[in-house]
């Protein structure tokens, strides 16, 4: 059994599907923190059998999560402080997402203009439908890098 | 600053003084030949479009303003591979008011973000066209004096056409409108519209052979199937003539329908209909004039 230390203050995400933390940390940039970051991949989990966890020792001030719920609904964030769960953070749908998800429209402006970044939007927080901000073509997960 | 990117960018209650506008310049046009004396109007259209570009240089001169400006990608920057993020910061030290097409959809929202003078979005691929979105609506409220209350019909290309999109998106603002979509399989009206309809609650109807409704229509919405919108030929070809608009087919029409069409027109709509009373297609693009002559004095903030 590997054991990783207690943090102080910080984030636990737990509940990550099994092999999508590094996806996590690239989304979060979390190499852009000069913090503490484990990785632990594939942790025994009796609920999802595998899973991932994610933990950062960093102002929980530092960080947007809100991205994880674009992401997975399904991923536990606990906020550590002291050493001790402080709470369980309730994820919310980003309204803007910035550079995370591109567009695949091929009429879009996004796949000419240099450096412009790709931006979507929430249409539809029911449906949870993101739209690209300039050519508003529905994003689809299938077509997701 | 403002700009005007899709005609849900003005409330109803704006549209509404544009268009009372539009209608004063239609009624008084001396009132207003010199109302933009000085002005440049700068008209960056990277693909090909004689008509909106005409309508634009049109309404400036009417205005007393200039125009400057290119008619295709070619003959401007964007050869050299300049973006419009370039393009527009250096039209904006050139020009006072720019309209802008462009074949990539939300190119004229790149050019907005990074503008020093107000971007009217001319068309942008398949994704809005709010100018020709403006005229249809002037067009109906003058000719059927009201803007709600009435059975549009939308036929012919409903999934590239992008003046169908615009023109929905608008008119759902309006009460007590009827929507039948006339369309082949291949070109039906895209999911989001019909969503979108059905969330608000708003009836419509989506079906094959445009006799089977022409009755119940007090407004005929014609448009072009529009080779530049498919990436196979063959689809074009075996699509293209699905509908004719003639007068057999119009002989079941109310005598007071409607005909509109963005123009140009192919063959879509038989030349012999041209004479019909109800065909208000020519109309519409006298109205472009006005609407545009309107935008360009409001978003200059001269009215």
């Amino acid at each position: 059994m590997l054991n990783v230390g207690k943090i102080e203050e910080g984030f636990v995400l737990d509940h990550i599907k099994a092999g999508k933390s590094l996806e996590l940390y690239e989304h979060l940039q979390l190499d852009k923190l000069d913090c503490t970051v484990a990785i632990i991949k594939n942790a025994r989990s009796a609920k999802m059998g595998k899973k991932d966890i994610l933990k950062v020792e960093c102002n929980i001030d530092m960080l947007d999560l809100d991205i994880l719920a674009f992401i997975d609904h399904s991923i536990t964030v606990n906020v550590i402080r002291n050493g001790e769960i402080q709470e369980k953070k309730e994820l919310v749908l980003p309204k803007q997402i910035r550079n995370v998800i591109k567009c695949h429209n091929p009429r879009c402006i996004t796949s000419i203009e240099q450096e412009l970044p790709h931006i979507f939007y929430l249409a539809d927080p029911e449906r949870e439908i993101y739209r690209c901000k300039y050519c508003e073509e529905k994003y689809s997960p299938t077509t997701a890098t | 600053m403002r700009h005007l990117m899709s005609p849900l960018d003005f409330t109803t209650q704006e549209l509404d003084r544009l268009f009372d506008l539009a209608g004063d310049i239609e009624r008084n046009p001396g009132k207003y030949a010199h109302a933009c004396d000085g002005k440049i109007l700068a008209t960056c259209f990277y693909e090909p479009s004689t008509r909106t570009r005409l309508s634009f240089e049109s309404a400036m001169t009417r205005l007393g303003g200039r125009v400057i400006g290119f008619s295709d990608a070619n003959s401007s920057s964007a050869a050299k591979g300049e973006s419009v993020s370039d393009t527009i910061r250096v039209i904006s030290c050139y020009a006072d008011i720019c309209a802008m097409r462009h074949p990539k959809e939300g190119a004229p929202m790149v050019a907005a973000e990074r503008s020093g003078i107000p971007v009217i979005n001319a068309g942008d691929g398949g994704h809005q066209h709010p100018t020709q979105t403006l005229t249809d609506l002037l067009t109906i409220r003058s000719l059927k004096g009201s803007l709600g209350g009435f059975t549009i019909g939308l036929c012919g290309d409903l999934k590239f056409g992008r003046t169908v999109h615009s023109l929905i998106h608008a008119l759902i603002r309006y009460d007590n409108i009827r929507y039948l979509f006339i369309s082949p399989e291949e070109l039906r009206v895209p999911d989001y519209i019909t969503d979108m309809l059905r969330t608000r609650g708003i009836p419509f109807r989506e079906v094959i052979r445009l006799e089977d409704v022409m009755p119940d229509l007090d407004l005929l919405y014609m448009t072009r199937v529009q080779k530049e919108r498919f990436f196979n030929e063959e689809d074009y070809v075996r699509l293209k003539d699905f509908y004719i608009l003639d007068a057999m087919k119009l002989s079941k029409a109310k005598d007071d329908m409607l005909i509109l069409h963005p123009l140009p027109r192919v063959n879509e709509i038989s030349v012999e209909v041209d004479d019909d009373p109800r065909a208000a297609y020519f109309k519409q693009a006298q109205y472009g004039v006005y609407v545009r002559m309107a935008l360009i004095l409001t978003l200059l903030e001269l009215a």
